[in-house]
């Protein structure tokens, strides 16, 4: 559902435009109308398919809210006559002070305990809320602990991916350890992801300072600005600049989808292998060589599978937990 | 594979010369049938077309087609022929497009919810559409509201509702047509909240 007033959302298209000349029919014939205005109205309507859809569809809306003629006696604002309405609306929004509140509270409970450690399975994603209001989305297969000692500003990734968008606190900055690299949020949106010892950090907005785990000092640090993917060993960081629609596609993981671009077969398939308990396997260097675009949902092999049997004519073999793929 | 004939269009010459339903029928069943199952389609559409899509102009295509269809026999069971259009649709424009069609092609799961998604609202009691209407008037702007309000409950004129809120008549003409699509747009696009508030 979009936020915002609805009639300030309409569409803008050729379909909305129609759609805007079906309402000026309309708000016409519900006011004076004549004969010559209906044989107006008739062509209009005649002259294609979209003219009679659009107005058939905002005619039966607007036939619905006859009802309100029901209304009439009492002499109304619609939020007066809306008691139900606004009830919702309070509801709706103590909900979601309430879930906030929750996840604060549990966080204030167990720093006192045990250091609080969030994690996802196999294909699961999930969403933290700190108690400042900072938001940890974690990806697949992803462990992250919360440091009891920090206040809430420092988090260990013991494994997997997760995006921070972290609330800035120039006095008490957001520490990220991943292995033996540190990342300190300079005001920031980015994504951590750790793979087989390597480590890759795609800053998003703002800036963040990516070094060792064990300095206090800036010496070995470098800084990331939007757009800057980091890839760091345990010996070396390299940093390459990457335009910002990759860095989006690169994100897709958070609305649940993987977004291919000239992206190589063995590419797309480890990808949807961090999502699925059937693998895909592909021994075949030049088929794993070859390269495909397209959105997936990361939880759709069988979607991929289907692609590369009928556009690219591989076949696909079903094996256990596995779908080998060969010529 | 070397034949030129377009067996789609072919069947729809078929339809208009044997077209055997009447505007009018086909209208009922269009208001009937159809529009209650907008804020499925509306979800599908949104799914597979990303946000760059604008889904009106592909909601447009697909109620044209089905009606076109219902001139020669109203489908029947609806649903699942309104989501095979749309499916067809979605393909024909990321083919145009040249994108992979993946989503469209592939997405059959989300296509089945869709489908299964319970029944629509046509047997809301009078009582709740009477609560829908008003949440649907509560997403509108105040000063769109008003004036839907003036027309629709108090049923003043165009120049009566120019001379309460001191506004130009062609400000209220503008407003009530935003109105007009804006409760459609709600109404029959969104899911509706009662099941879940209730």
């Amino acid at each position: 559902m979009s936020t915002g007033h609805a009639d300030e959302n309409l569409s803008t298209s050729a379909a909305g435009e129609i759609e805007a000349r079906a309402a000026a029919w309309l708000r016409r014939r519900n006011a004076d109308w004549t004969d010559t205005q209906q044989a107006e109205l008739d062509a209009w309507l005649a002259q294609s398919g979209a003219h009679q859809v659009a107005f058939w569809r905002l005619e039966a809306a607007w036939e619905r809210t006859s009802r309100l003629e029901a209304l009439r006696k009492a002499p109304m604002s619609s939020r007066a006559a809306a008691p139900n309405t606004s009830r919702f609306r309070h509801l709706r929004l103590a909900t979601a002070v309430l879930t906030v509140a929750v996840l604060g509270a549990a966080w204030a409970f167990t720093s006192h305990t045990t250091e609080p450690v969030y994690s996802t399975a196999l294909g699961e994603r999930k969403v933290v809320t700190l108690g400042d209001g900072s938001r940890i989305e974690l990806n697949t297969n992803t462990t992250l602990r919360l440091v009891a000692a920090a206040k809430g500003r420092k988090v260990v990734l013991e494994r997997g991916e997760a995006f921070f968008q972290i609330q800035h606190d120039a006095a008490n900055p957001f520490v990220v350890i991943a292995g033996n690299h540190r990342i300190t949020d300079l005001g920031t949106q980015f994504v951590v992801r750790q793979t087989r010892g390597n480590l890759e950090v795609t800053l998003v907005e703002g800036s963040a300072e990516l070094g060792p785990a064990d300095a206090t000092g800036h010496e070995r640090s470098v800084v990331l600005k939007p757009g800057d993917v980091a890839l760091a060993t345990a010996a070396s960081v390299a940093v390459l600049k990457k335009p910002a629609h990759e860095v989006n596609d690169e994100m897709a993981w958070r609305r649940g989808m993987l977004v291919f671009d000239r992206t190589t077969l063995a590419e797309a398939a480890a990808e949807f292998n961090r999502y699925n308990d059937t693998h895909l396997v592909i021994a075949d260097k030049t088929i794993a060589a070859q390269t495909i675009g397209g959105k997936f949902s990361t939880k759709d092999v069988g979607g991929f599978v289907e692609i590369m049997q009928q556009l690219m004519g591989l076949r696909v073999k079903h094996q256990g937990n596995d779908f080998v793929v060969s010529r | 594979m070397a034949e030129t004939r377009d067996p789609q269009r072919e069947n729809e010459a078929l339809r208009k010369d044997s077209a055997s339903m009447s505007t009018a029928e086909v209208k009922a069943w269009f208001v009937r049938d159809v529009l209650p199952l907008e804020a499925a389609l509306m979800q599908y559409l949104h799914h597979n077309l990303g946000k760059g899509g604008d889904a009106a102009d592909l909601r447009q295509d697909v109620y044209m087609r089905v009606c076109e269809a219902a001139r020669n026999r109203l489908p029947d069971p609806v649903r699942p022929f309104l989501f095979t259009v749309a499916r067809n649709l979605l393909i024909d424009r990321m083919r145009r497009e040249q994108v992979v069609p993946i989503d469209a092609v592939s997405d059959l799961e989300a296509l089945n919810i869709a489908i299964d998604t319970p029944g629509p609202e046509r047997t809301v009691a009078a009582r709740d559409e009477l609560r829908r209407l008003q949440i649907a008037l509560d997403r509108l702007s105040p000063r769109c509201r008003e004036v839907v309000v003036l027309a629709r409950v108090e049923g003043l004129t165009g120049r009566q509702i120019a001379q309460r809120l001191g506004i130009s008549e062609s400000a209220v003409s503008q407003q009530l047509d935003n109105g007009m699509r804006a409760l459609a747009e709600v109404l029959y696009g969104e899911p509706s909240d009662l099941r879940r508030g209730n």
